[in-house]
């Protein structure tokens, strides 16, 4: 991202052992990453709620990002995988939420892998610049998506 | 509440590329916010005693530092405002470093994202209780995992602090890498000399326990108090009757056995004792190999043994083991050079690799000491040594640099002139890297006193020509093709992490790098501590090292243990989680998610509830995400606390810049 352009509102879960870590490795590193961005420490991405996601992207975040430990490596054992499991359904929850799935994403990012981080960010970050600015959800909107999910029932 | 907010200059490192009187500025607007000011190095003893006289006279009651990870400086800071009387969790720490002023250069952007992330750590500050820690008492036993020269030495340092140490090996000997060695570098120093007495101190010393041939199989429980169970594997032997007399070596059919300990160089008996200094030293089976274990014949050695200490029924046996703390020292392993087809792929019988080669070179190798080819057995006029090999070679994913094997290769031609003075070495390295005390005068030694000849560039191929092998390569410093013709060829193989390195790893609950080697707490300050508390890294597990240097980490990871034993009682985190009775209805699912089953369910009032284990719990919150009623709850990162970093941010009007 360059600077001469508007920043837009990215959130970011983190893990505290894995992905923050490899936050940190990234800036020990120096690799350049744009400023959008801005990251929630969590102990675990078992601790991330949906809806955490949900939340703010209901109330005006651009796009978020999750990110823990790589399944199998997980400082509490299992977290990960309770994540993944969750963050999985939300992702097929969004749409009915009136939210574009594409706002949202997770990685599996450790402590080590610092360049890996600053690609998984740039990449984010440009792709939620693609999207634009997130509609605002009035309640009209909501209203909308309500009627859209009771008519899949 | 009244709060402090602190952001660090941290030199230029920050105030490079962040406005931080601005960031000091914006903060002081916020709600709650009594006092806000930049510091030129928050952590250092002014910058601190800065922070306490500030809580002192503005009488705040929580304090905001912005300055570097709080994965480096939580602790400093928390003790900080714990001296000034606040509980140690009013503090919130806001990252501006790793995340910001090091990752941009655009002022104007980082600065609007400091001030944003000030105003998330303050939204949170006002939603933080104090906590209290609880004391527990600990268990000051140890276990080494690994028995090479790094594990031996936790293990013997340990010992004689007074503590009682178990040493899991999971070969049947201790030693590692060291003790399969003819002579060290840089001294020339017999390996055996000077490692067989610890290894004997190891099996005298009235506080080790020595569990050779097993494994971990499960950890348990955290620091101070772990539970580790041990599969000890079936040797076939009662190594209680064994008396290591090798009666049984002597006699056994079946001599066609895979000779872990050569290296494969040579093959033994089915039953062996791996090596004459071998700790325990104590005889066992080989399944594959033994005709009584694979088709129900011979026994000659249950009919010869004179202690009758033979066991063909015997099953692995399962131990299991209650420590305080534990080291790590499994070390490394070696780069597999057939995947190099190149270099023949494994195929040609005389190429062989560098640890292969020091068991030809050692008195108490399969050649008693005598260089002698494999394929012929006849003394080598021109050995040929080929640096790098899987190392610094991006291709096959090994970048890095093992780090010993420039050493080790000086050291075998050194050696190769010592036993064949008429032969001629010639080495092909890339570049020699000998950094340690009286190393680059043993590789100059190598080259002006020795006569080996270093030609810097690559092997591009070695094929056979006769019964000689042509290696050819290029010459980078003369800008010519070389063609070398070897009797023997060895290859410096590079060192890799230990097979088994990540499964290990899970169940301490320890991160590793790319690469399978465990990754240090801190690689500057804390470079023999792992994240997770009570478990410690020595030796090459952590990545290679040479002997002094594991030798260090052993000591070190060693004193570690000690300052955590020298406490009656540690203090356990109160970052757990905390059941609200009331909003508890008791259906047991957070009981079913927690992975280290820390919840159990009690009664109250008649009423089924859950019931958090304090000591038992990690404080990863997944019962708090599960939770339907929102009734358990992760203290310090708590709902509320969470969202109230999301409303900041998402409330935040954007700036506009450009
Ligand atoms: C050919 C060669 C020559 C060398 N020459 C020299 C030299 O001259 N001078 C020098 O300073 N250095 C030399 N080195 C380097 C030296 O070998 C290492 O520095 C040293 O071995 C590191 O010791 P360690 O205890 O960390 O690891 P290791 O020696 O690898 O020991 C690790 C031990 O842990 C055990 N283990 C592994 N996994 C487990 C598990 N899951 N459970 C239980 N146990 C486990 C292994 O069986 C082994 O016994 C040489 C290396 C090579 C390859
Ligand atoms: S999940 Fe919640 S409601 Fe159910 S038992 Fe656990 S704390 Fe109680
Ligand atoms: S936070 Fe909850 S899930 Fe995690 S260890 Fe503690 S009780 Fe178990």
């Amino acid at each position: 991202m360059s600077a001469d352009a508007t920043e837009l509102r990215i959130v970011g879960f983190l893990c505290n052992w894995c992905s923050y870590g490899g936050a940190d490795t990234a800036g020990v590193g120096r690799f350049q990453q744009p400023t959008d961005l801005r990251i929630i420490r969590v102990p675990c991405s078992g601790r991330i709620d949906p809806l955490f996601v949900v939340k703010s992207l209901i109330e005006g975040a651009d796009g978020v990002l999750v990110s823990g430990c790589h399944p199998r490596d997980c400082h509490y054992s299992e977290g990960n995988y309770y994540a993944r499991r969750r963050l999985e359904v939300l992702k097929r929850f969004l749409p009915i939420l009136g939210i574009d799935p594409r706002r949202f994403e997770y990685t599996w990012v450790s402590a080590s892998e610092g360049q890996k981080w600053k690609t998984v960010v740039s990449k984010f970050t440009e792709h939620i610049h693609e999207l634009g600015p997130a509609p605002r959800l009035d309640s009209e909107a909501c209203a909308q998506a309500a009627a859209i999910a009771l008519q899949g029932l | 509440m009244k709060i402090g907010v602190f952001v660090c200059h941290c030199g230029s490192n920050i105030a490079g590329t962040v406005d931080v009187a601005r960031v000091a500025e914006e903060a002081r607007k916020l709600p709650d916010v009594a006092f806000a000011s930049d510091t030129m190095y928050a952590c250092s003893e002014p910058g601190q005693e800065g922070i306490i006289e500030a809580i002192r006279e503005h009488n705040l009651d929580g304090v905001v530092v912005a300055s570097c990870t709080p994965r480096m400086h939580e602790p400093t800071f928390r003790r900080t405002v714990e001296r000034a009387g606040l509980n140690r969790y009013m503090f919130e720490m806001a990252n501006i470093r790793e995340h910001v002023s090091w990752i941009g250069k655009d002022i104007e952007a980082n600065t609007g994202k400091a001030i944003d992330l000030v105003a998330m750590a303050v939204a949170k500050l006002t939603h933080d209780k104090r906590l209290t820690a609880k004391k527990f008492s600990i268990n000051k036993r140890v276990m080494v995992i690994g028995g090479g020269v790094a594990g031996i030495q936790a293990a013997l340092d340990c010992a004689d602090g007074g503590l009682e140490v178990v040493l899991v090996e999971k070969t049947p000997s201790i030693g590692g890498k060291m003790s399969k060695l003819d002579k060290t570098f840089p001294t020339i120093d017999c390996s055996s000399c000077i490692l067989g007495p610890k290894m004997v101190d190891v099996a005298q010393h009235p506080n080790i326990t020595l569990y050779a041939n097993a494994e971990v199989a499960g950890v348990q429980g955290y620091v101070g108090n772990f539970e580790v169970s041990v599969n000890r594997k079936a040797t076939y032997v009662d190594w209680e009757a064994c008396t290591g007399c090798g009666q049984c070596m002597e006699k056994c059919p079946s001599k066609k056995s895979r000779d872990v300990f050569n290296e494969d160089i040579g093959t033994t008996t089915a039953i062996n004792i791996p090596f004459p200094q071998a700790i325990p030293k104590k005889a066992s089976i080989n399944p594959e190999f033994c005709m009584k274990l694979t088709k129900g014949k011979c026994g000659v050695c249950e009919k010869i043994c004179p202690t009758k200490a033979i066991r063909f029924d015997q099953t692995d046996a399962e131990a299991v083991e209650n420590v305080g703390a534990i080291v790590v020292a499994t070390g490394f392993d070696l780069f597999d050079h057939t995947r190099y087809g190149e270099y023949g792929g494994g195929r040609y019988t005389d190429v062989i690799t560098s640890i292969q080669y020091e068991r030809l070179l050692s008195a108490s190798g399969p050649t008693g000491g005598h260089i002698k080819r494999p394929s012929d057995g006849k003394e080598p006029e021109n050995v040929v040594f080929i640096q790098c090999v899987g190392s610094r070679d991006k291709s096959i994913g090994r970048p890095y640099c093992s780090g010993f094997c420039c050493m080790y290769t000086a050291k075998q031609a050194i050696l190769t002139k010592d036993h064949l003075p008429e032969s001629q070495s010639y080495v092909f390295y890339m570049d020699i890297r000998a950094p340690g005390k009286l190393y680059d005068e043993f590789t100059r030694r190598a080259m002006e006193e020795y006569g080996a000849r270093y030609i810097r560039g690559r092997v591009s191929m070695i094929y056979p020509k006769g019964d000689r092998y042509v290696v050819r390569g290029a010459d980078t410093l003369m800008g010519a093709a070389v063609e070398v013709e070897a009797d023997l060829v060895v290859l410096a193989v590079g060192a890799e992490s230990a097979k088994g390195a990540p499964q290990l790893a899970e169940k301490l609950r320890i991160s590793y790098d790319t690469y399978g080697f465990y990754m240090e707490s801190h690689p500057k300050l804390r470079p023999v501590e792992t994240n997770t508390a009570g478990v410690y890294l020595a030796g090459a597990c952590q990545g290679p090292k040479d002997i002094p240097s594991s030798v260090g980490q052993g000591s070190a990871a060693a004193a570690k243990v000690l300052a955590l034993f020298s406490k009656d009682q540690l203090e356990s985190d109160p970052q757990i989680s905390e059941v609200d009775i009331k909003r508890c209805v008791g259906c047991g699912k957070c009981i079913e998610t927690c992975p280290f089953t820390a919840i159990e369910l009690t009664e109250f009032r008649g009423q089924p509830k859950a019931k958090v284990i304090e000591t038992v719990c990690q404080g990863c919150g997944n019962c708090t995400t599960t939770c339907p009623q929102g009734a358990i709850q992760l203290q310090h990162f708590t709902d509320n606390q969470i969202l109230a970093e999301v409303n900041v941010l998402c409330q935040q009007t954007l700036p506009n810049y450009g």
